[in-house]
Parts: C-alpha cells; structure tokens; sequence
C-alpha cells in the first residue's frame, strides 16, 4: 500500500531493487552494510584495547614474573605493594612535575607564539612553518640532537659561555636534567597547540575589539576581557590533548636520561616499563598499569567537568 | 603630521623589536635540525668544534657510508617504511568505512557501537602495553612486525581516525548521495563512488596523522622486537654506540639525518596539508 502511493506520489522515479519482497528488505541490506564497515574498528578495538584492558585488571590480581616462572592468583597483593612502593611517591612526583612542567610551558609558550604570529607583520608565515618544523623530525632524530647539544661541551653551554655564563652538564643533574626533558619536548610538539591558538585567536570577531577601545580598555584590558574568554574552548582542548600527552611520554625519557640521574626523571610510564620489561615483573607493571589508567581517567573527568564552569564562549 | 610621524616611527620600532623576538625564539626550533643535517656531513673531530661552523668546512659522506657499515641499516629503513605504509594504508580503509557507516546509516545499535570504539580514544597505548604483549606473545607474534602493524591499523590509533572521518562525512548533505542512489548504487557504492572522492582533505589528515604516528612510534618496537634486522628507525638509531657504549655521534647523526629526512622533505612540499592536517587531529604531547 505504501509502495504504491511513494509511486504516484515519485512518478517516473525508478524503484532501485523491485521484485524483493519479504524479509530481505532493502533497509535490512542497509543495516548489514553498516555493520560490515564498522565491524573491523570494532573488532580492533575489542581486540587490542578492551580485551587488554580487561587483562590488564586480571594480571595486576596475580603474581607473574616471567623468568622465575609461574602465574599464581595472590589477590591484592600487588596493590599492598604499590602502597608501599617506597619508590612510587618519588615516581608520582616526578610525574606531577614533569606533567605540570610541560603543559604550562607548552601551552604558554603557544600561546605566546600564536600572538605574535597574529600580528599584521610581513613574513609570520616563516616563522609558523619555523616554529612547527620540528613536528616532522623523527622524535628520536630530534632527542638524540638535544642529547647532543646538552653535553657539558656540547652546543647549548658553548651558547651560553659566549655571554660568560658557564652552563651546568644538563643531564647529568636532577633539577637540570628534568628542565631539559620537559624544555626538548615542548619545543618538539608545541607548534601544533600553536596552529590551534592561531586559529582561534583568528576567529574572534574583530568589532569585540574595536567596541572595547572606543570604551577606552587598554592592551590587557581587551586580551583578559575578550581574547581568553572568546579563546577557552581551544586552551581546554590543547590542555586535554596535552596533559594526557604529557603522560605518555617514554622515548625522550628513554633516550636523553633514561630516567635518570638517579630516579629524577623516573615517569610513571618509565617506571612501568622498567618493572614489566627490564625486571619481567608482569603481575606489578600490569598493576602500575591500572594507576596509569587511573590517573588518565581522572584527569580526562575533571577537565570535562571544568569544561562547563570555564569556558565561558561555547557553540 | 608631527603625530603621525611619531606614530609611524613607534609602529616602525614596534616592529622591529617583533621581528627580533621571532628570531630569538626561533634560533632553539631551527638550530638543531639545521645542526643535526650540518654536523653528519663533518668529519667527527669538527662535530664538536667551538664555536660550531654554520657550513661544514669539508662536507664529506663518509659517516652516511659507515652507518650501513655498522647495522643493517638498509633493511631498518626498509621496515620503517614498509610499515608505516602499510598502516596509513590499512588505517584510511578501516577508519574511512567505519567512519562512514557512524556518519551516513542508521543500523540498530550505531550509538552504542560507536561508544565502544570511542573507549579506544580514553586509553593510552602504553596503559596496555604489559597485556598487549602477552596477547602477542601467546599468539607467537613477539619479534615480528605484526604487533606494529596490527595494533595501529586496528587499534586506539586508528580510533582516532575514525573519529576525524565520522565527522567529515557527517558534515556531507544528503542530496550528494541522493543521485547515486538513484543510479542504483548500493553503499558500498555511494562510500567508494560518492563519499571517498568528496572526502579528500580528511583522508590526507589521516594518512599524515598515521604515517608520522607509525614512524616515530618507539616503546612498542622497543618492547616487542629484539632482532636488530627486524628494527625500525626510531630504535636503530639509539644503537649506534661504540666497544664502551659511547655514541658514535657522527655515525648517529647521519642515521638521524636520513630518518628525518623524508617526513621534513614531504612537509616542506605540502606545508599546509601538512600542518592543518596534524593540528586537526591534535596529536598527543
């Protein structure tokens, strides 16, 4: 009945498959069709990411050292181990550090550059592609320059016993050594939260700021009134993408200091990585490997949930 | 006029002074890969001579012939690009049919199904790196290129991909598919014949975003591959150490060189591509 009156209601329009009544409809066929294309992101996911997840959970519940042998069910042992890890706070301190570091130097300083890359000035466009360039260096080409660089003869101290200032041997002191991690990967990455702040900061409308001059705002007046609020959206996203960034950070580590000297540049995922790779403790790293996924999963909620008190301008 | 004078004279050194703080700050992203290129075409005596020549005084190639020398370095090459293109392949067809079945039809359940994909974006890779390779050791996968190859093609990376497709092909109107339909073309056809074409920029998003995701990535290669033919660049490179377990630098710098090579050669070309194509997917760190 209804096919009859799409007919007369289309004329001359041709029914694409006529003549296939009943259960195989053509709507059917459409809904297989969806599940084909989706169904190899959906078995990868559930294969590499949710079954090792679960995994995850089941191997921290046991103790699994893969050269002593055996895999026994020991309960929350390994949890009363990681409270007591007499290693861990020193660990998660370095973690704070390195993370706090690095996302308030990357974000600061990407914003500075997008502002500056924001003024009507002939040749910005060099500079942008200047200061993204080192995205598209091989991120171990790039730390293994740095490494270089920061030797106690190596270029940056040359650099600086040209103004009389004798440089310290970087990787080879706690407080310096974690300076120049997080100083080598902002500098690696920071051009692409550039790239968004100069789209947003592009974005705002221009009227905003002549209405506020007219009102007599000043420089800083117009960009703490007008340029952060009409921005915030951006700074949330940069910040997410980067903080949980900043957590998964492991070759620079491994190559500029591999976590030293001594532990002060130990990460989390250092750490970890040490535990199930170096010492074959499986049952701890899988253990340390739900504090991670903890750790991400809090921050990912609370800067969803800042989302609503912060950003003042959302579509 | 004597303001406007004054005004134009401030605005001059306004500018001036802009122009210098773009090219302080410029000097720490630039100098060390113009340092890196430099230094592999100088003997190893000049690498460390003070103050450094802007130009090797005696460009000579004779490092670049001893990093093949010292590892099997052709074949480390090899695999670094044979599977980062594997993966930007295998990635853009994956991510391109699931992002366009969550886009574009409406089967029972898509909601939900994509919810599960999406827990792929929430988890770091290296949250479940202890599992993933006991999954692959009990698959007798450990040192081969499976896991490299796998895991991105298929796993949380490529969510991501699917994510940047899926909104593509969202913002895509209806009536573009509506002629083929009427030609008769089932999805396979609209996706292949219709929506792939129109979604370019996307695709060349993705294939940037996995190919550099697979050419730098590191803790996996380190984690699952032990044989140094079966290596990729990134953890060759970490190998070029002396009898004491020095670097060799110059050696270590040519290889470094190469690796960074083709990536600065492909942004230079197509910067824009380029540069919007990996701040829309806002790669991590």
């Amino acid at each position: 009945m209804t096919r009859t009156e799409v007919k007369t209601a289309v004329p001359g329009r041709v029914q694409t498959r006529p003549g296939r009544p009943g259960w195989w409809t053509a709507r059917r066929r459409d809904h297989l069709a969806g599940f084909l294309f989706v169904a190899p992101q959906l078995a990868g996911t559930v294969l590499f990411v949710i079954l090792p997840l679960g995994l995850m959970f089941w191997y921290s519940f046991h103790d699994w050292n893969v050269l002593a042998g055996g895999f026994t069910w020991t309960g929350g042992e390994n949890y009363g181990r990681l409270a007591q890890d007499p290693a861990l706070p020193g660990v998660l301190g370095t973690t704070a550090m390195f993370s706090i570091g690095l996302v308030a130097l990357n974000l600061s300083l990407a914003l500075v550059l997008a502002i500056l890359l924001d003024q009507k000035l002939r040749g910005t466009i060099v500079f942008r592609t200047i200061f993204f360039s080192p995205v598209a260096v091989t991120l171990v080409a790039w730390t293994i320059v740095w490494r270089f660089l920061l030797q106690d003869d190596g270029g940056v101290n040359g650099l600086l016993s040209t103004i009389g200032v004798e440089g310290p041997n970087w990787l080879r002191g706690e407080t310096t050594a974690m300076v120049a991690v997080v100083v080598v990967q902002v500098l690696k990455n920071v051009g692409l939260n550039m790239v968004l702040f100069l789209a947003a900061l592009q974005g705002v409308p221009k009227e905003l700021y002549e209405a506020s001059t007219i009102d007599g705002a000043g420089a800083w007046t117009r960009f703490r009134r007008i340029t952060m609020p009409m921005i915030s959206p951006t700074i949330l996203l940069t910040s997410i993408i980067t903080v949980v960034g900043s957590l998964q950070v492991f070759a620079q580590i491994d190559v500029l200091t591999s976590g030293g000297p001594g532990t002060s540049t130990t990460v989390l995922v250092y750490y970890l990585y040490q535990n199930a790779f170096q010492f074959h403790d499986f049952g701890y790293g899988a253990t340390l490997s739900v504090l991670l996924f903890a750790i991400v999963l809090v921050l990912t909620v609370i800067q969803w949930q800042m989302r609503r008190k912060w950003v003042v301008h959302e579509d | 006029m004597k303001t406007e004078r004054l005004t134009t004279q401030r605005s001059r050194r306004a500018k001036l002074l802009l122009y210098g703080l773009l090219c302080v700050l410029a000097v720490p992203f630039v100098f060390p890969t113009w340092w890196m290129v430099t230094s592999s075409l100088k003997s190893a005596n000049d690498i460390f001579a003070f103050p450094p020549s802007i130009l090797p005084a005696d460009p000579s190639l004779s490092a670049y012939a001893r990093v093949f020398e010292f590892a099997p370095f052709a074949a480390q090459y090899f695999n670094s690009m044979y599977i980062a293109a594997v993966v930007t392949v295998g990635t853009l067809a994956v991510s391109s049919l699931a992002g366009y079945a969550f886009a574009r039809i409406r089967f029972p359940g898509h909601n939900l199904l994509f919810l599960v994909v999406l827990v792929g974006l929430l988890i770091p890779s290296e949250v479940t790196i202890v599992p993933l390779f006991q999954l692959f050791n009990g698959l007798g996968m450990v040192d081969t290129h499976w896991p490299l190859l796998l895991v991105p093609i298929f796993g949380a990376p490529s969510v991501l991909a699917t994510l940047i497709m899926r909104q593509f092909f969202i913002a895509l109107p209806a009536e573009v598919e509506e002629a083929g339909r009427m030609d008769g073309l089932g999805r396979l056809g609209l996706y292949w014949r219709i929506a792939l074409p129109l979604s370019r920029p996307a695709l060349g998003a993705v294939a940037i975003f996995s190919f550099l995701h697979s050419w730098n990535l590191y803790l996996e290669p380190v984690v699952f591959l032990s044989t140094p033919e079966k290596f990729t660049l990134p953890q060759a490179l970490t190998q070029f150490t002396d009898a004491y377990g020095g670097p060799m630098w110059d050696v270590q710098l040519s290889a470094a060189t190469l690796s960074a090579l083709p990536v600065l050669i492909v942004f230079v070309v197509a910067q824009r591509q380029f540069v919007e194509g990996l701040a829309h997917t806002g790669l991590k760190g």
